[in-house]
């Protein structure tokens, strides 16, 4: 059965549409038919981490207002055969995306996908929302770092709230991925360390990504880093945070900051 | 210096912690049930306001929440020296402040 995820934070920049991309990738690498979709009407930007910019030709507004069939507006990607792109419309007005519109595309999506994975605009407004609406459960992408925890606690309220789930009286399940994190700033008490976000926003980790220029590297060249770097911690990191999601046990890797003799016996190439 | 300094910078995640902490505590009440408690400081204006008279910006509405039980915390502060009023002396406090019976409740 298809499964709809948001991947959401209030705050921007804190890797969502890394997160998107890269937890997308990881499905299809276990070889699941996975849609990542883009619900940031104005400023898209999932099509250029996942190196798909220049094939946009349809997009999600398309679709939801009855303008053209899904199939047309789906990109398939290059590398991995089972992963799709719907990207958002970066013209159009913000409100031509309407409740409706979103809901057929979305069951529509699910009876070809095993994952629709939906790219959340930043902040609270409708984007946002309209991203979670449909969702069976949202992976809220935190750094460890004051702001972005408030505006990840004040998310997790809009999900127990906005979310067709919510209304249903059901339990919305909730992950928290924490980025950019830094062990050894962590450890000397300069940084929030994982057990304080847990503790604070109380909802089950699903991974710890290291701050790692593989992150930026991948972005830089438009693709998604389990693909770019699959070998890398940040890589591994989102791997493990998808055989989660696929029902797999596997524990979670926290990065311990310690890097083995090998890695600094061969440079710092780890995160 | 430097050695307070150092400290200060040594703890800037707990700080942090306790800041977030403080600080989302009250936000979740704000935000968690975002219409209950505007509407219960109003109508407890409303029915406290027949009787003495309150400033509507001395009434504090909060509810904590707890993993057993939450509590609702309302505290009313009323003026000491209002002719009108009659029934400030029972409260017993100088300031006549009035604090309702905190209520709880499971959450």
């Amino acid at each position: 059965m298809a499964k709809v995820i948001v991947v959401t934070s209030g705050k921007g920049g804190v890797g969502k549409t890394t997160t998107t991309a890269a937890l997308g990738a990881a499905l299809a690498q276990h070889g699941q038919r996975v849609v990542v979709v883009d619900f940031d009407v104005g400023l898209r930007n999932l099509d250029l981490v996942m190196g798909a910019e220049r094939r946009v030709v349809y997009d999600l507004t398309y679709v939801a207002e009855g303008k053209v069939r899904l199939p047309q507006a789906l990109i398939r990607d290059k590398r991995i055969e089972t992963l799709f792109l719907l990207a958002a419309s970066q013209t159009r007005d913000k409100d031509a995306l309407t409740d409706d519109g979103v809901e057929r595309v979305i069951s529509e999506l699910r009876s070809s996908f095993d994952w629709i994975v939906c790219d959340s605009p930043a902040g609270i407004e409708r984007g946002a929302t309209l991203a979670m609406r449909y969702a069976d459960l949202a992976v809220v992408v935190t750094n460890p770092e004051v702001s972005s925890v408030r505006d990840s606690d004040r998310i997790i309220g809009l999900l127990d709230a906005k979310t067709e789930k919510a209304s249903r009286g059901e339990r919305m399940e909730k992950h928290l991925l924490l980025t950019r994190y830094d062990p050894i700033r962590a450890g000397r008490g300069d940084m929030l360390g994982i057990e304080d976000v847990l503790d604070i926003l109380s909802i089950p980790l699903l991974a710890v990504i290291p701050e790692s220029e593989e992150v930026l590297r991948a972005s830089n060249i438009g693709s998604p880093v389990t693909i770019s770097s699959p070998k890398s911690a940040p890589a591994r990191a989102y791997d493990e945070a998808a055989q989660r999601l696929m029902g797999v046990d596997v524990p979670i890797s926290i990065p311990n900051g310690r890097s083995g003799l090998l890695t600094r016996l061969f440079g710092r190439r780890a995160a | 210096m430097n050695w307070f300094a150092a400290l200060a910078r040594r703890k800037s995640a707990s700080v942090a912690r306790e800041r977030l902490q403080i600080l989302l505590t009250h936000e979740r009440v704000a935000g968690g049930h975002s219409d209950l408690i505007p509407l219960l400081r109003e109508e407890v204006v409303a029915v406290v306001a027949r009787h003495v008279a309150v400033d509507p910006e001395k009434v504090n509405v909060r509810i904590e929440r707890g993993k057993a039980v939450s509590l609702l915390e309302i505290d009313i502060e009323i003026p000491a020296a209002d002719p009108t009023s009659h029934a400030i002396k029972r409260g017993g406090g100088r300031s006549g402040e009035m604090a309702v019976e905190s209520i709880r409740f499971s959450s």
